[in-house]
């Protein structure tokens, strides 16, 4: 009975291991490839930490990098300015426009970025007549982009909370919208908020098509062009915003693990 | 402190086709503790949500201590709400709580009357803990001191009691009613359940359909119901058969009198069991059908005829009313009303 016990522990470790290591190859192999390719020309790691020697070989990716992370940031800020408000404003006093606020956001998610684009470029005529092109105007696209994943995220933090009673506690204390939404409403959701922030930084920091298509730069379109000529420097900046990308999902994963683990409440002990 | 007076006049309010407050009137007197009773969506919680600014009246006035705040904001009407359940901000620990409304008014001794707050509902020792570290009635305690701490021109509790266990329940009721009357702020407390209005009020509202019934003090709201409704909601009730002779109802032999006049007919007559005797008797007018032990009181089911009757008996009577028994009902002559 013991023999076969252990016998079936070890096949299952057996397997565990086997896939464990399919999975590492499939993964790491080409990231293994990534840095080799990278290190044949030693100059080429040097030069990207070396930020002023980076602008002046490659303009255009440096130029891409800042875009590609002020554009990061400000799609965050007015995604967390437009929605959270919104999201809150809609548990509080339209309840009955859930779902079509739900639909609106998950749009996005459906239609392919080219034909996003198709749509976009008439619009961007006039985002060009009146903000100029610079490649920061792709924060309008991207907080569009972004809606999906950032809403799903918001709202899963307000359901985990009481926000009608909340609100209505904070305000017969005698608290305005304002307080109510900085002092009561985001204390309670900030893991949701970081991590909807995270999923705007890592979807930015990846974007290629739209920025591309109406002829704006970002990082993505900067390691396309570098690959043309500088094949190892294009390889190492893109193994370092892949890494990135992995650490920020990384660092959400952890948050949401931490969320998770309130302790359950007391018992009341009897009289 | 001393409270103030609060008038609601005529409020209307209605939700699609449902009249949850239909032209309701109710004056409290300042330091008073009101409790309004009734069945789910009587309006009774919309009257308060209308108190506290939280909902609007489509119509109607809301005098507190004789100024109209109906068109205030709910932040501008300074009234302390406790509602019925996590209503607490997680994220702050049960003396920040506390301080919260405190520091919005910007008092610098915030948290030094937050801990007396503390202390007087009795959780001094847990001001440092996390709503999710304390038990419904911890909780339910910090959001009472919540509501004191910024010295409420009007104390609103809205079913405060309702997600505990009965045994806390009753511990927290009594607290609250010490607490008021060592704060003597004017309160109002919206509860179903009428045990808990009749054991805590000066006076308690029966509301039906957006309108109140009856507001008295809560032995004449059980003793003397102004409606056929109060009678049958507070307390319970027999429904026996009898026929109004003058001023009087005669039910199961006996001549009762009448809380209200009634012309001559066959009505029903609502009659508390503690009204009704029963004693065994071997030609008596009746038999025991059934008996329930509910602790030092009792209830013996007996059928008179085809009518049935619930009395209330002493337990220790109970051994000499075992099902079967022929007994012989009879019924104090309290006043009673009609259905």
């Amino acid at each position: 009975m013991a023999g076969v016990t252990a016998r079936r522990a070890r096949k299952q470790r057996a397997f565990r291991w086997t896939v464990l290591i399919v999975l590492g190859v499939f993964f790491v192999l080409p990231l293994i490839a990534m840095v080799e390719f990278s290190t044949r020309d030693p100059s080429t790691w040097p030069a990207l930490v070396d930020w002023p020697e980076l602008s002046e070989r490659y303009p255009a990716l440096a130029e891409g990098i800042t875009s590609s992370l002020s554009q990061a940031a400000l799609t965050a800020l007015l995604m967390l300015v437009l929605l959270v408000p919104t999201a809150v404003w809609v548990r509080l006093r339209l309840p009955q426009l859930r779902r079509v606020v739900e639909f609106l956001c998950l749009l996005p998610l459906t239609i392919p970025a080219i034909v996003l684009v198709v749509g976009l470029a008439p619009v961007y005529a006039w985002v060009t007549y009146f903000f100029g092109g610079s490649s920061l105007t792709l924060v309008f696209a991207y907080t569009v982009l972004v809606l999906p994943y950032a809403y799903r995220a918001i709202d899963a933090g307000l359901s985990a909370i009481d926000v009608k009673t909340l609100a209505e506690a904070a305000r017969s204390l005698g608290a305005g919208w304002g307080t109510v939404m900085w002092r009561v409403v985001l204390p309670n959701i900030r893991s949701a908020v970081l991590s909807a922030a995270f999923l705007t930084v890592a979807l930015v920091l990846g974007e290629f098509t739209i920025a591309s298509l109406l002829n704006r730069t970002n990082l993505q379109v900067a390691i396309n062009f570098l690959g043309k000529s500088s094949a190892t420097m294009s390889v190492a900046v893109s193994l370092t915003a892949l890494l990135l990308a992995f650490v920020l999902l990384l660092l959400l994963s952890l948050l949401g693990g931490r969320r998770k683990s309130t302790p359950t409440p007391f018992k009341e002990p009897a009289a | 402190m001393t409270g103030v007076a609060v008038h609601l006049n005529g409020l209307r309010r209605t939700f699609g086709t449902v009249h949850a407050l239909d032209n309701l009137d109710l004056s409290i007197e300042p330091g008073e503790f009101v409790a309004l009773l009734g069945p789910s969506g009587c309006g009774k919680t919309t009257a308060l949500r209308v108190l506290a600014g939280l909902e609007d009246a489509d119509s109607g006035q809301v005098l507190v201590g004789g100024k109209d705040v109906t068109s205030q904001p709910a932040n501008r009407r300074d009234m302390g709400m406790v509602f019925q359940a996590y209503s607490l901000f997680p994220h702050l620990t049960a003396q920040a709580n506390v301080s919260f409304g405190l520091s919005l008014r910007g008092r610098s001794k915030s948290s030094a009357r937050a801990k007396e707050m503390l202390e007087l509902v009795g959780i001094a020792q847990f001001a440092d803990r996390y709503p999710h570290q304390l038990s419904g009635g911890q909780q339910q305690r910090v959001a009472l001191a919540r509501a004191l701490a910024i010295e409420p021109s009007v104390l609103l509790l809205d079913e405060p009691l309702s997600a505990l266990d009965a045994k806390v329940r009753v511990q927290l009721r009594d607290e609250i009613r010490r607490i008021q009357t060592e704060v003597g702020t004017t309160t109002l407390f919206v509860t179903h359940d009428q045990e808990e209005a009749l054991a805590v009020a000066d006076r308690v509202g029966v509301m039906r359909s957006g309108k109140l019934e009856q507001l008295a003090a809560p032995a004449d709201i059980y003793l003397t119901p102004a409606t056929p409704f109060v009678a049958e909601f507070v307390g319970l009730s027999n429904r026996l058969p009898g026929r109004v002779v003058g001023q009087e109802v005669e039910v199961l032999g006996t001549l009762l009198p009448l809380l209200a006049p009634a012309s001559p007919a066959a009505v029903t007559a609502l009659v508390r069991p503690e009204s009704v005797q029963v004693t065994p008797e071997t030609d008596g007018n009746g038999r025991v059908l059934t008996t329930s032990f509910l602790g030092p009181i009792s209830k013996v089911t007996v059928t008179v005829g085809d009518v049935l009757v619930v009395a209330q008996v002493a337990t220790d009577r109970l051994g000499s009313l075992t099902p079967g028994t022929p007994v012989r009902v009879t019924l104090q002559p309290v006043p009673v009303a009609l259905a």
